[in-house]
């Protein structure tokens, strides 16, 4: 690993950890639908930064390229998914509160 | 040049830190999403300078362009509170999220104090260079998992959007 | 030849998707005809020997293998899959639903069959996420309020561990730069960066528990399970967390990780947190389904159990006790769906005598929950026997003994049960109640079937099916 590569390894790092406690906190602390979806694709943000750092670290640059596309892919199908569950949810809750999310409980 | 570009690198981070943090902390839902569509952009940034143009690209048209959308279409549909919700709202998000930009700070520091040293040695470089021909021919596998999986998402839209469509 | 494993259901997908309207009536016989397919094919030596296609086929020559863990599983899977069909009759009854039920079944099974065959960690990722997908759209096929609601919380839990699955795979490439498993366990071996290496593992092993749903990362199974429609449940219960969670887990540990004791211990306690607080909260639950799911965490926790003594006995043990949980918690589901039908409740509260009245469904589920509770000679029973002489082989006599204690746990809950739903005098608002119909007797007797004979032929079962599969 070149010189570089290496003073640049140990700021990302420390980004990414950042990037993943903002994206926890959003998914424990909100009490909204949406909301929880866009800490779960910060959360996929930070994921996909350390593919790609890993892949520029070990100069895998190629295949972690292929890894990140099929991600994006995955990652576009499920929040679609996420969407329409939450639509379905405000249409019988009238909001997007996960505090009614309570019916099932135990 | 190596330190320049380093501190770009940071600089570039910290903005995306920075729109993450606002993505969380923003009160509308809106801008929560535009908040996301900025840090998915800053991110395509990051990965054009760790030499993953494609993936980039990707990333860009996506994550930030098609993603957002689905958002933003979400948000829009879904109807705006009363105005005496929206200020109990707020007052309740400001109690449950000043305690964010407190936490990260703490783990900077924290972080900042550990120090990196040991040396890591690396797998040998790949061989293959393009990863169009990494995915076509070593990866056939993911791209079928590709297939399906757009598939699925397929009927996954076609099942939970099917009502609003008629209505 | 095993790509047909993946290749054929979608080409069925495919057909089914272009016929006529007419044409989906056949949607359903499709399907079962695959997972009829699927345990022809666990059979079948020239199907599981991984020839490679010849001539223009060879674009489809996927790197898959199998190996008798892998089998197993697909036994499974082609077992669910068609008891799940089989009794989605009646409550999948729209023409256009029944469809969609169809082609989303069809998704499940390859991405179940993909994450069984798969040799590489960043395809079994994306294999886990199609299966997982799939499994969300089927619980909400209804677009119910609760059944969204469990789909909700199952796509936010799943995501989470799906996010630091990833984060594994990124710390594993660092250290070996591939993903293949091969690759990954040689460069494994020669590597300096052992701290890297528990990150690693810990990090994937909490992503794959929370798929698994044991007990401290259970907060989405009960509501996931309790509010699918019922055929969903079955599938939900019967493979797709095992598959995802458990099986995954074995896969990792025995092609890359390899077990170390730090490993044995977590596994060890995370069986035990799970088998025993399971069973308690089984205790307390009204609704039937939601009692089976925290039985089914329960059930985890004793092949977790038996897989953390690293032992070839334990691995065996655990293994023969995923198919059998997969037997007997899908007949237990299938009643469970055969009550729904007749009675429009899971309310065990509102329940009383079924037995006189679904003679059935009654003696079915009998049956189910003594191999369940490991009642000799049932199938159950071995497979608990065997977990606990596992344990006690490897020297941890405390679990071993907290297991028994457990087991009779177990059977006080499903006894709980069966007093409060099938024994007894029938109370008058059971008066117009009867059997329920064909679909959903014939899986169960089937399913019973399977239990009595795997009990009763278990030395044979156990030699020439269990054992091989640690023979590696």
């Amino acid at each position: 690993m070149s010189a570089q590569a290496l003073t640049l390894f140990w700021p990302f790092c420390l980004f990414i950890v950042v990037l993943f406690v903002i994206g926890f906190y959003c998914l424990l602390v909100t009490f909204n639908l949406i909301r929880a979806l866009i800490g779960l694709e910060l959360l996929i943000k930070a994921v996909t930064l350390l593919l790609v750092l890993v892949g520029y670290v070990t100069a895998h640059e190629a295949l972690v390229q292929s890894l990140v596309i099929t991600l994006i892919v995955m990652e576009v199908v499920i929040i679609a998914v996420a969407a329409g569950i939450a639509l379905g949810l405000h249409r019988h809750n009238k909001n997007l509160d996960t505090r009614q999310l309570r019916n099932l409980k135990g | 040049m190596g330190t320049q570009a380093l501190n770009m690198d940071i600089v570039i981070l910290f903005l995306m830190a920075l729109a993450a943090l606002w993505t969380v902390m923003t009160r509308s839902l809106l801008r929560s999403a535009i908040g996301l569509a900025l840090t998915s952009a800053m991110l395509t940034i990051l990965m054009f300078r760790l030499h993953a143009p494609l993936a980039a690209v990707f990333e860009l048209s996506v994550c930030s362009g098609l993603i957002s959308v689905v958002f933003i279409a979400t948000i829009s549909v879904t109807q705006p509170m009363s105005q005496e919700k929206v200020l109990q709202h707020m007052r309740d998000r400001l109690e449950r999220f000043w305690y964010l930009p407190i936490l990260l700070v703490l783990i900077g520091i924290v972080l900042s104090f550990v120090s990196f040293k040991f040396n890591l040695s690396v797998p040998l470089p790949e061989i293959e260079k393009d990863p169009r021909v990494v995915l076509w021919n070593q990866r056939p596998l993911d791209l079928l998992g590709q297939i399906i999986m757009l598939l699925t998402g397929v009927f996954g839209i076609i099942i939970l959007f099917r009502e609003a469509k008629q209505k | 030849m095993l790509s047909l494993m993946i290749l054929i259901p979608l080409a069925c997908l495919l057909l089914i998707s272009f016929l006529p309207l007419k044409g989906k009536r056949v949607a359903f016989a499709v399907v079962m005809a695959l997972a009829f397919f699927q345990i022809y094919a666990v059979f079948s030596p020239s199907i599981m020997a991984n020839r490679h296609l010849p001539g223009l086929a060879s674009v489809f020559n996927f790197t898959l293998a199998v190996d008798s863990l892998s089998r197993i599983m697909l036994l499974c899977i082609g077992i669910v899959i068609f008891i799940a069909l089989l009794a989605a009759g009646p409550f999948v009854k729209e023409e256009d639903k029944r469809f969609y039920f169809s082609g989303l079944m069809i998704l499940e099974l390859m991405g179940l069959n993909g994450v069984v065959m798969v040799r590489d960690i960043f395809s079994m990722y994306v294999f886990w996420e199609v299966a997982a997908a799939a499994s969300f759209v089927l619980i909400a096929l209804e677009k119910k309020r609760d059944p969204l609601e469990g789909a909700f919380k199952y796509l936010i839990f799943s995501s989470v561990a799906t996010v630091f699955v990833l984060s594994a795979i990124a710390i594993i490439l660092l250290i070996s730069g591939s993903t293949s498993f091969t690759d990954i366990r040689v460069a494994l071996l020669v590597t300096p960066h052992s701290n890297l290496i528990i990150l690693a593992v810990g990090v994937f092993l909490a992503g794959l528990f929370m798929k698994a749903g044991v007990m401290p990362f259970h907060g989405y199974l009960p509501d996931a399970y309790a509010s699918a429609p019922a055929p969903v449940s079955i599938l939900l219960a019967g493979v797709v967390t095992k598959t995802l969670g458990v099986y995954t887990a074995m896969r990792i540990v025995i092609d890359i990780f390899g077990f170390s004791t730090a490993l044995k211990s977590i596994l060890l306690c995370i069986g035990l947190i799970s088998a025993i607080f399971g069973a308690l909260a089984a205790m307390g639950q009204k609704d039937l389904k939601r009692l089976l799911a925290y039985s089914s965490i329960s059930q985890v926790g004793y092949i977790f159990l038996g897989f953390g003594c690293g032992t070839p006995l334990g691995i065996a043990a655990a293994i023969f006790h995923i198919f059998n949980h997969t037997v007997f918690k899908s007949l237990l589901f299938v009643n469970a769906a055969a009550v729904e039908d007749r009675l429009g409740t899971l309310d065990m509260g509102r329940m009383s005598g079924l037995a006189s009245r679904m003679p059935i469904t009654g003696t079915t589920s009998v049956l189910a929950s003594l191999s369940l509770s490991g009642v000799p000679p049932l199938a159950g029973f071995w497979s608990k026997l065997f977990i606990i002489l596992a344990l006690w082989q490897s020297g941890l006599y405390g679990v071993a003994v907290t297991a028994v204690l457990t087991s009779l746990l177990t059977l006080a809950y499903m006894l709980l049960l069966q007093r409060r739903v099938f024994f007894g005098t029938p109370e008058k608002n059971m008066a117009g109640v009867v059997e329920a119909g064909f679909n959903l007797t014939l899986p169960a007797v089937i399913l019973a079937i399977l239990i009595a004979g795997v009990g009763l032929f278990f030395p044979y079962v156990v030699h020439t099916v269990i054992f091989p599969v640690v023979s590696f």
